[in-house]
């Protein structure tokens, strides 16, 4: 008996040793990228350098290499995005919550969970041969590479992680508060909207911030659809680039040349985006911690 | 736990039909490598005809990566090559230009492919070698049911400038002109910029596609579209621009009377030997003058 405790306490702490190496090798890794990408856009961090990458024109052919116009449209493309899914996305959950029959319900749950795990290149190339064409006969206007087309696939795109994390959380609440609510006598809808949809609201921030996060983090979709013109968009018409489609655009230039400097600091921007966002997570599940407990 | 079945049976389904598909697409170059194997079975007389006979008693590997003109002429005589010989293995894959320049920089592959002349700055950064094997014109092109088909030069420039936005101001449909362009990498745009539009500006609304083939889609499918490619890559789907009078076509690059053309180089670290060396010459050499005239390209 004495034997077999001492045993698991020993493979026990194997494995907590194994998991505290697998947990430091990552957090290593993060901070390996984030000082390479440091010392690679280092040239960019001189007052000369500055003033290059953050002014209004990119035009690499001409010696001038402003990101600005291409921080603005990825900041439009994503904030769009997201602004337009997490509503969809809260009324989705709904209707899988309760007020779907069940069948239905199990289906679309069903495809939501199936759509996260489309490859983002199966979406932008099947939608680049369709939606430029529809959008540019439909407003007889531009290309049709544009803001407007890339927002309508990332809202596809970013809908079922928001979704997800929303139904995860109201699942949990289901149990204690379906029971009250029908004894209570509330109609589905207002159980939804009125109980359900309050109480979590903390978790509705996360599941908004990870779906901006996804949003501003997709390549392909951006690639294939704003029609990468790096200039400031005045309508959603407007064709935009996106600072993950420059990276994937300009990596391939004379690796000596300036334009490719500016990479870096496109890395950089989006690292510390995707950082402040995860901290801002943390910060808000922290709070959720000590904040309202429904039981 | 009827739920874990329904979901079972969605991904069961979905894994079916992924698969079906998958099979059906790897059939058919199964079928193809068949039959041209059994065709050129004669494997002596090629030999014999088509200087393959330097890499006789040669093995190794050869990887190539660079930029994406030159894949089809690569792919072609690499074919023949390990098939005159199995001991020798070549790899190909794009990236474009720029990343053909770092890879062989940097020792990851023993040549790279550049659509354009090295800058003095990569020429002393790696101590590379640049090998000219072909010709290829830059075109620009317009979907074929614009009724423009010549444009000058100024105009051109114009278009592409942003100055010149309805293409009725060059006789053709009251429309706006909708511009596509490529990225910074690409060996075809800068050609274009250089002897088209003379290093003129270039308007910074421009699409910017990232191949030649995305190119040929994207104007294929916009009846208001201008554009550019390589002559090699010109179809049906698109209509190549007369240029001041100046049909392109392939001879008339070879000529200089079409004047909007560059050379596709291969490019080692240092001088080549070997394997490499071997490689390299017989692009160069007579025997690969049909490759590249059948990629669209004009062997030198």
């Amino acid at each position: 008996m004495a034997n077999t405790s001492k045993d698991r306490h020993l493979s026990e702490k194997v494995l907590k040793n194994i998991f505290k190496i697998a947990a430091s090798v990552s957090i290593l890794a993060i901070f390996a990228i984030l000082v390479f990408l440091l010392y690679f856009a280092s040239p960019v961090f001189s007052l000369k350098g500055l003033q290059e990458v953050f002014s209004w024109h990119w035009q690499p052919f001409q010696g001038e290499y402003g990101i600005l116009p291409v921080i603005v449209g990825s900041i439009c493309l994503s904030v769009l995005a997201t602004v337009i899914a997490f509503p969809i996305g809260i009324s989705v959950s709904a209707f899988i919550y309760n007020l779907a029959p069940g069948l239905l319900a199990r289906i679309v749950n069903a495809v939501i969970h199936f759509m996260t795990s489309i490859p983002t290149i199966v979406y932008a190339f099947v939608s680049a041969m369709v939606l430029p064409s529809l959008i540019r006969d439909f407003f007889k206007y531009g290309s049709g590479f544009s803001l407007l087309a890339a927002t309508i696939m990332l809202v596809i795109l970013i809908l079922p992680t928001i979704v997800l994390l929303i139904n995860a959380t109201w699942i949990g609440y289901r149990k204690s508060i379906s029971l009250t609510c029908a004894a209570l006598g509330i109609i589905p809808e207002q159980e939804v909207f009125g109980v359900v949809l309050p109480i979590s609201r903390k978790n509705l921030k996360i599941a908004f911030v990870l779906g901006f996060a996804r949003a501003a983090g997709d390549t392909m979709i951006a690639l294939m659809l704003t029609g990468n013109a790096p200039q400031v968009p005045h309508t959603v018409l407007d064709s935009i680039r996106a600072l993950t489609a420059h990276i994937a655009l300009v990596v391939a230039v004379d690796s000596t040349s300036a334009a490719y400097h500016s990479v870096f600091a496109c890395g950089l921007i989006l690292l510390l985006t995707t950082a402040l966002m995860s901290i801002g997570v943390g910060y808000l599940n922290q709070r959720q911690d000590k904040g309202v407990d429904i039981a | 736990m009827k739920r874990n079945i329904f979901f079972m049976l969605v991904i069961f389904g979905l894994i079916l039909i992924v698969s079906s598909c998958a099979g059906a697409s790897v059939d058919k170059p199964d079928k193809k490598t068949q039959n041209s194997t059994s065709n050129e079975s004669g494997a002596d007389k090629i030999l014999e005809q088509t200087g393959l006979e330097q890499f006789a008693g040669l093995e190794g590997t050869i990887d190539i990566a660079g930029g994406t003109a030159h894949i089809t002429v690569m792919e072609k005589a690499a074919e023949r090559i390990m098939k005159a010989n199995s001991k020798i293995k070549i790899t190909i894959t794009g990236g474009g230009s720029g990343v053909g320049v770092q890879k062989v920089g940097e020792e990851l592959v023993q040549i790279g492919n550049t659509g354009r002349s090295l800058s003095d700055e990569e020429i002393e950064k790696y101590g590379l070698k640049s090998f000219p094997f072909c010709v290829d014109g830059v075109t620009a092109c317009v979907h074929p049911d614009n009724s423009v088909s010549e444009l000058t030069s100024k105009q051109l420039q114009d278009i592409f400038a942003g100055i010149i936005t309805n293409w009725k101001d060059v006789g053709g449909n009251d429309a706006s002109i909708n511009l596509y362009g490529r990225d910074e990498a690409s060996g075809t745009r800068s050609t274009f910029w250089k002897k088209a539009l003379n290093k003129g500006d270039v308007a910074e609304k421009v699409n910017i596609v990232a191949s030649n083939g995305a190119m040929r889609t994207s104007v294929s499918n916009d009846p208001n579209a201008i554009g550019y490619v390589g002559i090699g890559h010109l179809d049906s789907t698109i209509k190549s621009i007369i240029l001041d009078g100046v049909e392109p076509s392939q001879e008339k690059a070879k000529t200089g009377e079409y004047p909007v053309t560059r050379f596709l180089f291969m490019n080692t670290k240092g001088e080549p030997d070997g394997l490499v060396k071997a490689f390299i010459d017989y692009i160069q050499s007579d025997y690969c003058h049909d490759i590249i005239e059948s990629c669209g390209y004009i062997p030198l």
